[in-house]
């Protein structure tokens, strides 16, 4: 779906919310241009992660709302819908499905979230 | 190369062609090569006669085809249908059919099967009697039975109940008739065979028995059956399932030796008196025997194909085990070993329950240690452990009569130990004849420690599924005899049960999610502890979800249940399914001003679908303004408690079902469980309410209330079971606070009460110790609890409503106000919308 940002070259930072507009230990939607994307402040390890808010499995605009979580170290997010759960640092899924989401750095500095898109 | 010719492709012959294909890839074959010609004297293909009454419930004649013809064209394998071989050259070996076509054998496999016994009874000749037993048998009766209104079934055995449920598809009054003083005669004694009436009858099928047929009436088409004691059973229908007799017809022209009372003599090799000739299946008379069933023709089709192809004797026919288990027009009928035991010395023990039409008889040796045979009516799920004890020998438990009472699934103190029991021998999947042995060994040195592994790594299981209960059993029992703790942990995160978590919380007070796995886990969590740890809390503090909204599952996030499109539906609470006109026009002015779709629930209330998460507290705010509350439509908790109108309104009504399906639900709204629970009151035995498909279900009686508990619907319907009868109001109260915290206190996460009844051990009789007899001297703290429960609910949305900090997570965006434009509706053509498709 944004195969043009595949490389980090052409990396831009934009900000997204304030770090108070997101739950501890779980995500929310920030809207980013046109461009719809889940922000998940992992507070218990002190982690933030970043990836599109469209679940691939019903395209539905989501994976904000999802649990978060890690599978053996491995941070994580599951689509509310059908519990299809995402790697938030490869993308991959985890259920051994062919879906895969695109993930974006995240930077906070002086309470502010920047998305590197 | 060798010509193989058979005569007759019915299903024994079919698999006889089968098994012979299946051996020879094997590779199982001297080297020679084969050619196969089957002639068939019906116009199609083999097709499956057991399952023949489907024909009438609609099951297509192809359908029920062994093989389409295009399989015997893949195969090399000439068949010819609607062909009669009516002579055999024994010296040539050859075989002539009715139409002149000539062919020649080296081997000639006699699967020509049997005919219905028809029994020589003046007038049979007459119009509208039939035979049962082809697919044209089938259709001629279906033609006649257009015009017929009554169907009478002569014999009231195996063959005869399946015709006699036939005539009930087709919409006729059927009786059976049966010569011998009770239903099958041949698998069942007579307190059995009663059983099995008294169920038929149920079903509307009457029957009569100990009766003679002494001549069809009418003139040329039949009108009434006359029998031997002069009494006259008038009918317009027919059908004759009598028994089976051997088509042993050309056996006998061409000199082969047969039985005195028919059937083609066969040695242990299936070889008829020529050896160039076998005989297989229900034409083929072994050590006296006839089998007049599928599955020892299937292994007599099996020996002679791995004989032709070896050239050897290796496997022989030893007899084959009549045990049988069969579903009869829905009724469990099984029985197996000597059923009988007419002329062995043992000891009977007996099990009837007339209410629920169970018969159960063990035939034990005099010294109690051994099964000898059995029969099981009405309830045969103990078939396959009490046939494995009998055909193995084992020895009995000190109490036997233990095996026949009603056992429940999980009851592992029985049914597991029992498994271990058995030899590593004994055959456990009997469709892909795979032993216990394999499936224990898979278990401890392939890993295969759950079902799909197991049938994956041995293919047991895969074929009818019946053997599945028993290969969790053998599963959970071989890895506890490896010392592996089975023990359902919560996830990777926790190495705890739901039940010991939720003792921790209680005991040392835990409110947060953070603080459970701090103290008690490990990692980050995940999409599986989190929302059982969440309901772990609410169920203890009963908090408001709403303040750990991040660890709550997908509807609990945002209190209303997601849907297609990524909106979501908003249900309040009508208690007992009771509402006010007022109340109507409100639900009705609010989802017009939303757009929201609406439905009627199953639970008796009101669904509006379509609205967006920021919609979400202003509608709730327009509700509970208005009245209205949370229906908790979106938790694992109370849903509804639906009724009827009861003693009020209704004529029949005992007592008032909806003045207290409200108070009990008003009682457990909010009441966080591991599962959703759902129930139901009836106002008089009729049961309009549906409360024995509830978790929890009260049927008003003259007297007061039974209380039925653990029955559902979804995937597997459960029908609850009493606890207790005639109770007043206030011990019903009681009783459901015990019940409900103690399924709270120990079930597993999203477990509904009808499996958690079914893991509990000692099943419905240890519940009622627990909640009637306080044997676990909890009953007090169990209401305590529940008081506190119902003393400290309040109405999730109102809380929301009036929490600005809670209410600002309502919002697709937390950087804009915009809503999300993805979401699309469609009309759906009924002057409503719907999500767009995804």
């Amino acid at each position: 779906m944004v195969t043009e940002f595949e490389t980090t070259e052409t990396l831009s930072w934009h900000v997204a919310a304030p770090v108070s507009a997101f739950p501890a230990d779980g995500g929310a939607c920030v809207k980013i241009g046109e461009r719809q994307i889940a922000v998940f402040n992992f507070s218990h390890t002190g982690e933030w992660y970043a990836c599109q808010n469209m679940c691939p499995h019903k395209m539905q605009m989501i994976l904000s709302r999802g649990l978060t979580g890690d599978q053996n170290g491995e941070p994580k997010v599951a689509c509310p819908y059908h519990k299809k759960t995402f790697s938030l640092c490869t993308g991959e899924n985890l259920n051994g499905d062919d879906y895969r989401i695109e993930t974006y750095p995240v930077r906070v500095e002086a309470g502010m979230v920047y998305i590197g898109l | 190369m060798k010509n193989i010719v058979v005569a007759g492709n019915g299903m024994v012959g079919y698999k006889f062609c089968e098994k012979l294909l299946a051996r020879h890839r094997e590779g199982l074959t001297d080297g020679g090569q084969f050619s196969l010609t089957v002639f068939g004297e019906e116009p199609r293909p083999a097709y499956d006669r057991v399952h023949l009454s489907a024909y009438f419930s609609g099951t297509s004649a192809d359908a029920l085809a062994m093989a389409p013809a295009s399989w015997y064209t893949d195969n090399s394998i000439d068949l010819r249908t609607s062909q009669c071989i009516t002579h055999v050259d024994r010296d040539a070996k050859t075989v002539t059919t009715h139409t002149g076509q000539v062919v020649a054998y080296d081997t000639l496999v006699m699967a020509t099967g049997s005919a219905p016994f028809v029994p020589p009874v003046p007038g049979i000749q007459k119009d509208g009697i039939f035979v049962y037993r082809t697919i044209e048998d089938l259709e001629a009766m279906l033609a006649w039975g257009k015009r017929a209104t009554r169907a009478v079934v002569i014999g009231g055995g195996l063959l005869g109940l399946e015709a006699a449920k036939a005539a009930l598809d087709m919409g006729l009054e059927t009786h059976v008739v049966e010569f011998a003083p009770r239903l099958m005669p041949r698998q069942l004694d007579e307190a059995g065979g009663a059983m099995l009436r008294q169920k038929m009858e149920a079903l509307g099928i009457r029957v009569h028995l100990s009766k003679n047929t002494a001549e069809f009436e009418g003139y040329d088409r039949v009108t009434g059956l006359r029998f031997a004691d002069g009494s006259v059973l008038e009918t317009d229908m027919v059908v004759i399932s009598a028994g089976i007799k051997p088509r042993d017809e050309l056996a006998r022209q061409i000199g082969l030796a047969v039985g005195p009372r028919g059937g083609i003599l066969v040695n242990d090799l299936l070889q008829t008196s020529d050896p160039a000739i076998y005989a297989i299946g229900e034409c083929a008379l072994h050590n006296s025997m006839i089998y007049g069933l599928v599955a020892p023709g299937y292994d007599m089709a099996d020996i002679v194909a791995t004989q032709l192809l070896t050239g050897t004797s290796a496997k022989t026919f030893a007899g084959f085990d009549m045990s049988t288990k069969l579903k009869l027009i829905g009724v469990d009928v099984a029985s197996f070993g000597d059923p009988f035991c007419e002329q062995i010395p043992h000891r009977t023990i007996v099990w009837e329950d007339r209410l629920a039409g169970v018969y159960k008889r063990l035939n034990i040796t005099e010294d109690g240690k051994h099964l000898l045979g059995g029969i099981l009516v009405g309830d045969a799920e103990a078939y396959n452990m009490l046939l494995q004890t009998c055909k193995n020998r084992m020895v009995l438990p000190p109490t036997p009569e233990d095996m026949l009472l009603p056992t429940r699934k999980g009851d592992t103190s029985s049914a597991g130990s029992g498994v271990m029991a058995l030899p590593d021998e004994a055959t456990v999947c009997s469709c892909e004849a795979i032993t216990k042995g394999t499936i224990c060994t898979a278990v401890t040195e392939k890993d295969a420690t759950d079902i799909l592994a197991i049938k994956k790594c041995t293919k047991a299981g895969t074929g009818c599924g019946g053997c599945v209960p028993m290969l969790n059993d053998l599963i959970t029992e071989t890895l506890k005899a490896q010392g592996k703790i089975v023990r359902k942990v919560l996830c990777e995160h926790f190495d705890l049960t739901r039940q010991e978590l939720y003792d921790l919380v209680r005991i040392n007070g835990q409110t947060t999610y953070a603080d459970v796995l701090a103290q008690y886990g490990k990692g980050c969590g995940c999409e599986v502890c989190k929302p059982a740890v969440a309901s772990v809390l609410a169920s203890v503090h009963n908090q408001l979800v709403a303040k750990q909204a991040v660890i709550q599952d997908t509807n609990d996030r945002y209190l209303a249940n997601i849907q297609r499109g990524g909106t979501y539906s908003v249900v309040p609470r009508i208690a007992g399914g009771e509402i006010t006109a007022d109340k109507l026009i409100v639900l009705g002015e609010v989802a017009k001003k939303y757009n929201l779709y609406c439905k009627i629930t199953g639970g008796q209330r009101i669904d509006l679908f379509g609205a967006r998460v920021d919609q979400l507290p202003y509608i709730w705010e327009e509700l509970i303004d208005a009245g209205f509350e949370s229906g908790h439509a979106y938790g694992k908790s109370l849903r509804t408690v639906k009724s009827c109108v009861g003693s009020t309104w209704c004529r029949f009504g005992v007592q008032d079902s909806v003045a207290f399906a409200v108070e009990l639900e008003n009682r457990y709204k909010g009441l966080r469980s591991p599962h959703k629970l759902k129930s139901g009151v009836s106002g008089c035995a009729r049961e309009c309410a549906e409360a024995q498909s509830k978790d929890f279900g009260i049927i008003a009686t003259e007297k007061g209330w039974n209380l039925y508990v653990c029955g559902n619907g979804g995937v597997t319907p459960r029908h609850a079971q009493l606890l207790a009868t005639d109770i007043d109001r206030e011990t019903c109260i009681r009783y459901l606070d015990r019940f409900l915290m103690f399924y709270i206190k120990t079930a597993e996460p999203l477990q509904r009460t009808a499996p958690w009844l079914d893991k509990l051990e000692g099943g419905m009789a240890y519940l009622k110790s627990v909640v009637i007899d306080d044997v676990l001297g909890m009953n007090e703290q169990f209401e305590r609890e529940m008081d506190y429960a119902v003393a400290t609910y309040q109405c999730e949305w109102k809380s929301v409503v009036n929490d600005e900090d809670l209410r600002s997570q309502y919002r697709h965006f937390v950087n804009a106000s915009d809503t999300d434009d993805t979401l699309a509706f469609v009309p759906n053509g009924r002057g409503q919308q719907q999500p767009a498709n995804w």
